[in-house]
């Protein structure tokens, strides 16, 4: 057992934290203010090799672990919650189920721009009426010779409007207990037929872009079947199980930042005399939420640590976002209430922690569907 | 072009400096590479990319200082020296680093040395010049700008903001002032290459150097924090007046005039 870092993971964490700092920070305000999605500042992280840390060196990655992943995830977060909600969509959706379940060709052609950060992918698995209940799906795809024709539409894309591909999950038939069947494929974003829209107006992450996307008559070759043209369904769940663990970390970061702003706050400000960090009342509220963001990001570690393991995960990845994005959003609220009427003031830049951090609850499976998954894993 | 970097490790510019009992506290401090010595590593790398050859980062310090060396590799030095004094030098200054590096370049055939203008620590800016002095090499302090052309090299250096152009030959030892470059991000395959680079691990015994030899000539008597600033006063009434009171205070309160 052991509780630190490597050497590789620390350099990692200082050189991400820097960037983020000098690159990203001073930006955050104004991309919530103006719903930007920076494009300069993921082309920066991708010549860092930023977009390609959890993938091995031939497809263009750095070859690091999913602890690295989730350091660096949760310092973009720490210094703006939109572009980290970017960064782990980037990676956990658009770049690894391609590495876990594509063919060789496809990770030269899909993957290995995506690592190198030289283009962004997107996953489209949400619906009007289909996310984690995925029986809802829609979108339907039909082989027509070569070719799969697909209809539907997608909601929430997170990147969708940046990428050169979306993985989109469609109806395929049904099986012999009359469910459907559920496949995954990979469409290029200048296919004809695929409207991508970006019009969203969000409550927080306001710097990531998030799409509404309507496929119409959209013809791909058969090979762009993503894996097992019967295990869609399996496939994004497990694709989900490793996006949690990002958010999670995101979650992570997000509270750290308002954490930190709380605690020097409470230092600087004056009442009664005396800084208002002497008394227990927000004492309390300070080493509640120092321990809080201390757990998380211990399960956060311990979920990633069992992925570079090759062990099951989904447990912990599910423990590590519901317990981070909860937490995170008590301390975010009381970094507000220690700022008090200041905190409500967009200027001192706490109220953006506790809209950006709300997604946390939501997004990858709301907080009752981690307790459905935590629920399932107990054997319920 | 053989080239080296000498750097050192120092406490982060964002850290407290906590004095308990004289001694500063270096328990659970972050710690850098000196970022005067990044614009070292990195002018370092330009030329090697542009004119070839090899970087090689060297520091005289402990083992904690490994993790900024593998910066300094992941940044893209090809490879780093760790001289580490722990075990044999309680007390040292500027006399005990400069002799312990300059007995490892010793014959070593550097073309050109790098070292920062100052470390953001000690600040003596003297580790550089007594390098250079006791190899025998010219050096040129706080420059802002380096072309090399064969042997020959021109110099820009920062003279309290004016700059003087220098020319001189190699060998050389340069120290970098702010302004020199813009140091890189060490990228993240840079961080995992770095992992394979060679790593050189010496010991004072390795140097055939004795503790004798590298004793400090200084002695620090007292280690103190500067005052607390005092809070500021505002004048107030009319303007003549406050230019009055004004003189007055720098007078008999500032001592100033």
């Amino acid at each position: 057992m052991n509780f630190e870092l490597t050497k590789e993971q620390q350099m990692i964490k200082e050189m991400v934290r820097e960037f983020a700092e000098k690159e990203i920070a001073p930006n955050a305000a104004k991309w919530d203010e103006e719903a930007y999605f920076s494009i300069e500042i993921f082309k920066k992280m991708g010549e860092l090799g930023l977009l390609g840390i959890p993938f091995p060196e031939e497809y263009g990655g750095a070859g690091g672990d999913t602890i690295s992943y989730a350091v660096a995830v949760e310092e973009i977060g720490r210094a703006c919650g939109g572009t980290g909600l970017s960064y782990a969509a980037a990676v956990s959706l658009g770049a690894s189920p391609i590495y876990y379940f594509g063919t060789e060709e496809q990770k030269q052609k899909w993957l290995v721009p995506m690592a190198k950060g030289e283009a962004l992918g997107a996953f489209g698995l949400t619906e009007p009426n289909a996310g984690s209940d995925a029986g809802g799906t829609r979108t339907r795809a039909v082989l027509d010779g070569d070719e799969y024709v697909i209809n539907g539409e997608k909601c929430w894309i997170t990147n969708a409007g940046h990428a050169r591909q979306v993985i989109v999950t469609a109806v395929t038939g049904k099986d012999d207990k009359d469910k459907n069947i559920i496949s995954a494929f990979i469409v290029p974003t200048n296919a004809p037929g695929f409207t991508i829209q970006c019009n969203y107006d969000k409550m927080g992450v306001r710097a990531s872009n998030t799409c509404e996307l309507v496929l119409e008559n959209v013809r791909v070759p058969k090979e762009n079947i993503l894996g097992d043209p019967a295990k869609g369904f399996k496939q994004f769940l497990y694709t989900l199980d490793g996006g949690r663990i990002s958010i999670a970390a995101l979650a992570v970061g997000i509270a750290q930042a308002a954490f930190e702003k709380a605690l020097q706050y409470a230092k600087e400000r004056k009442q009664f005399g005396q800084s208002i960090s002497k008394f227990q009342a927000i004492q309390f509220k300070l080493a509640d939420m120092a321990m809080e963001i201390e757990l998380a990001r211990s399960m956060v570690y311990k979920a990633a640590w069992l992925k570079d393991q090759g062990k099951p995960f989904t447990k912990e990845a599910s423990f590590a976002k519901l317990f981070a994005s909860e937490a995170g959003f008590r301390i975010c609220n009381q970094a507000i209430q220690i700022h008090g009427g200041y905190g409500y003031m967009k200027e001192y830049g706490v109220e953006r922690h506790l809209r950006d951090i709300k997604l946390m609850e939501i997004g990858e499976g709301t907080s009752e569907i981690q307790r459905l998954v935590i629920a399932r894993q107990l054997g319920c | 072009m053989n080239i080296c970097v000498l750097i050192k490790r120092t406490f982060d510019t964002e850290e407290k400096i906590i004095l308990t009992d004289g001694i500063i506290q270096e328990e659970g401090a972050e710690f850098i590479i000196n970022p005067y010595d990044e614009y070292a590593i990195e002018e370092a790398i330009q030329i090697r990319d542009e004119q070839g050859g090899e970087v090689t980062a060297v520091m005289a310090g402990n083992e904690d200082g490994e993790k900024e060396l593998r910066t300094a590799l992941a940044m893209g030095a090809d490879k780093a020296v760790l001289i580490n004094l722990e075990e044999d030098v309680e007390d040292g200054d500027q006399w005990t680093t400069a002799k312990v590096l300059s007995t490892y370049l010793e014959g070593k055939n550097y073309d050109l040395i790098l070292a920062g203008n100052v470390a953001i620590d000690g600040g003596s800016g003297q580790v550089g010049p007594r390098v250079a002095e006791l190899l025998g090499i010219p050096y040129v302090t706080a420059i802002t700008k380096l072309e090399i052309d064969g042997r020959k090299v021109k110099i820009e250096r920062d003279v309290e903001g004016d700059v003087e152009v220098i020319e001189a030959s190699l060998p050389l030892l340069v120290t970098a002032q702010q302004g020199l470059n813009e140091p890189r991000y060490p990228s993240l395959p840079g961080i995992m290459k770095a992992k394979r680079k060679p790593l050189e691990q010496l010991e004072l015994d390795d140097l055939d150097l004795e503790e004798d030899d590298v004793e400090p000539k200084t002695k620090v008597l007292e280690i103190f924090l500067p005052p607390k600033k005092e809070a500021g006063k505002i004048l107030k009434g009319e303007l003549e007046d406050q230019a009055k009171e004004l003189v007055s205070l720098l007078r008999s309160e500032a001592n100033i005039i």
